[in-house]
């Protein structure tokens, strides 16, 4: 059975997230094996939002259109449902709090297990309100993602106590975004962290070149990468295709040890 | 656990690079909220800048006129900034400078809050930017200017709908990017723990003053308060105090725009569900896939797809009732009270008027009704004379 661990197994790990239904869900489904072949070892699915806070303008735009294009969340456990038939590497949801809640947290955490996901993030559900999810994916089977910032100092050591799956280490204040530089002591984060649990952490947040992907992975197990990717695709729309596969591979490549 | 419930409600619904900003905040006023020099400042503020107390104004054309119960409007229009916002923001201003902040940053739908948060900063020398949805920077033209004259910067929002809860959503991105320096002013009694208790504490004055005044008017409580809610301070300020006493009737005003049947509304108890966004799980207006709903109302301060999570509780108990109001009643309103009384209340506050223009005709004589006229209407005059079809420039 694939589990989020198995993303690590591979040298430093590379973690595309990719907004499901932007421009639509069939390049979407393209995307996600072309990123797979390519050297993606674990994909974030994100399953828009109208309101995503936490999302810098390229990736809110993303989730914009979407909406605008129909996605439902019906239709992204389609989409996954789809994807399992040949796509074997561990698949996580990122959205927000209340497209699970409204779903129903249990009929939404079932339908995730019967398509094929591994685990959740949710960027607006800190340590303090986890247990409104929390128990009810440890009854599915599923992990719940905690994520750790620059700001989270003394709460780090009771975050990653608790972490399943990956620690996922925002790298910089503020929201999601393509960065020009990156001023976080990341490794001094990891290592709170594993000094509490050994567990993988993964950098996100900020990240768009081979050279920031290299440095970021030489201090964590992995690096996560959105806006880059989503710009591509709102740069190309269903031509994206192939620059999302090449820009994957150069990351791949980049943080291969 | 989890932190500033009311019942299901609130709670802390927020990115962790914020978790440790919202605990600074709630030690911060933990610390400062019964420290008498602290509350010295603040009344003083309120009293000698602000203008409280404000009024509590027996109604009498009013109340001859409907037939009904007698009529009380508890001025927070006669307010400095023309509206109950300036009372948080004293209250939050003066926290964050104890916190060391040299910075604030707001919200704003009507644009009354930005105004007090502009006027607060301004007084404090502190810097500001205000976040305010690019619809309602058109629709509130009149207070992009007074902000900017306060020497506020004014960010127009043009994500998602244009409107307040796209300016709250900025206001939260701007704050994670920037925290050291910065306090978030939350305008209304939403958002996460700590601030639905800070605002409420802050505006609570409102119906501490109305006990009072009313005690020594008539010698007893009303029978009923009324208060418009968008996110709703000024009701939670009108109705705080009361909640203890079951003999008042606890009524909220929503905005149904152009009504609860229709997609253009923004009555959240009305037509909402239960939900966790902005930082609260609360009732919201959305779609069967939890999307936010496009909500509207001519309102631009009651133009939010949520509802404070006291309020929600205070639903969900029944100690409170929650109504809707259209535009069509509201604009009646605003011109029945101009008419009537001489008073020109904010688009927002009409809402209340206009169901104690239904509830207090139905009520004895012997009984007594108090409105919270929460702002002033003159920011609103352009956009109603083109309700109207009459067009002015602001």
């Amino acid at each position: 059975m694939t589990k989020i661990a198995d993303a690590f197994q591979n040298g430093k790990a590379f973690i595309p997230f990719i907004t499901c239904g932007d421009p639509d869900l069939e390049t979407t489904a393209k995307l996600v094996r072309a990123a797979a072949e390519n050297g993606a070892d674990l994909i974030e699915l994100g399953i828009p939002f109208s309101d995503p806070t936490a999302e810098g303008p390229v990736i809110q735009e993303a989730n914009e259109r979407a909406l605008r294009a129909g996605t439902t969340t019906d239709k992204v456990f389609a989409l996954v449902r789809d994807l399992r038939r040949d796509v074997t590497i561990p698949m996580v949801f990122m959205t927000y709090a209340n497209v699970v809640f409204s779903y129903g947290t249990d009929r939404f955490l079932k339908k995730c297990v019967d398509a094929g996901i591994q685990g959740l993030i949710l960027p607006d559900i800190p340590f303090e309100e986890k247990d409104e999810f929390d128990p009810a994916c440890k009854a599915h089977g599923l992990e719940l993602v905690s994520l750790i910032a620059p700001t989270s100092e003394d709460r780090i050591g009771r975050i990653a106590r608790e972490a399943e799956g990956f620690v996922y280490c925002v790298s910089s204040l503020g929201v999601t975004g393509v960065r020009s530089e990156i001023t976080t002591d990341i490794a001094a984060m990891v290592r709170l962290v594993k000094q509490e649990k050994d567990i993988p952490c993964a950098v996100g947040f900020g990240i768009s070149t081979p050279e920031q992907a290299k440095a970021m992975a030489a201090q964590a197990g992995g690096v996560i990468v959105g806006s880059a990717i989503m710009k591509l695709v709102a740069q190309h729309g269903r031509e994206a295709v192939p620059y999302v596969a090449e820009y994957v591979k150069s990351m791949k490549d980049a943080i291969r040890e | 656990m989890s932190n500033g419930r009311f019942g299901i409600h609130g709670g802390q619904y927020i990115p962790e690079t914020l978790m440790n900003a919202v605990i600074e905040l709630e030690q911060a006023y933990d610390r400062y909220k019964d420290d008498p020099e602290f509350n010295r400042e603040l009344t003083e503020l309120l009293n000698e800048y602000a203008g409280r107390p404000s009024r509590l104004y027996y109604a009498r054309r009013m109340t001859e006129d409907l037939g009904g119960a007698k009529v009380y409007l508890k001025r927070e229009d006669l307010n400095h900034t023309g509206a109950h916002k300036i009372n948080n923001v004293l209250g939050q201003v003066l926290l964050a400078r104890r916190m060391g902040k040299t910075r604030v940053i707001a919200e704003t739908g009507a644009g009354q809050h930005g105004v007090a948060t502009a006027t607060a900063a301004a007084l404090m020398g502190m810097e500001c930017v205000v976040y305010m949805g690019r619809e309602d920077t058109i629709r509130q033209a009149l207070n992009v200017y007074r902000m900017r004259l306060l020497g506020a910067e004014v960010r127009p929002v043009d994500s998602g709908t244009g409107t307040l809860k796209d300016a709250v959503s900025e206001t939260f991105r701007e704050w994670t990017n920037r925290i050291d320096d910065t306090h978030y002013v939350l305008g209304s009694v939403m958002g996460p723990h700590p601030f639905p208790t800070i605002v409420r504490d802050f505006q609570a004055v409102i119906s501490r003053e109305i006990k009072q005044q009313m005690l020594e008017k008539e010698g007893r409580l009303p029978d009923a308060v009324l208060a418009c809610v968008g996110g709703g301070s000024n009701a939670i300020g009108a109705f705080y105090h009361f909640i203890e006493d079951e003999s008042v009737r606890l009524i909220g005003c929503e905005a149904a725009g152009r009504g609860i049947d229709s997609w253009e509304t923004a009555a959240t108890i009305a037509t909402g569900k239960l939900g966790i966004f902005h930082g609260m799980k609360s009732y919201f207006c959305q779609d069967e896939y939890g999307q936010i709903a496009p909500v509207y109302s001519i309102s631009a301060g009651l133009d939010y797809p949520g509802i404070g999570p006291e309020h929600a509780w205070l639903h969900d108990t029944g100690r409170a009732e929650y109504v809707p109001v259209t535009d069509e009643e509201a604009v009646r309103a605003f011109e029945y009270l101009s008419r009537t009384e001489g008073i020109i209340p904010a688009i927002e506050s009409a809402h209340a008027v206009a169901h104690a223009m239904k509830l207090v005709p139905t009520m004895g004589r012997d009984q007594i009704v108090v409105i919270n006229i929460s702002g002033r209407g003159d920011k609103d005059c352009a956009a109603i004379a083109r309700y109207r079809g009459e067009d002015i420039h602001d």
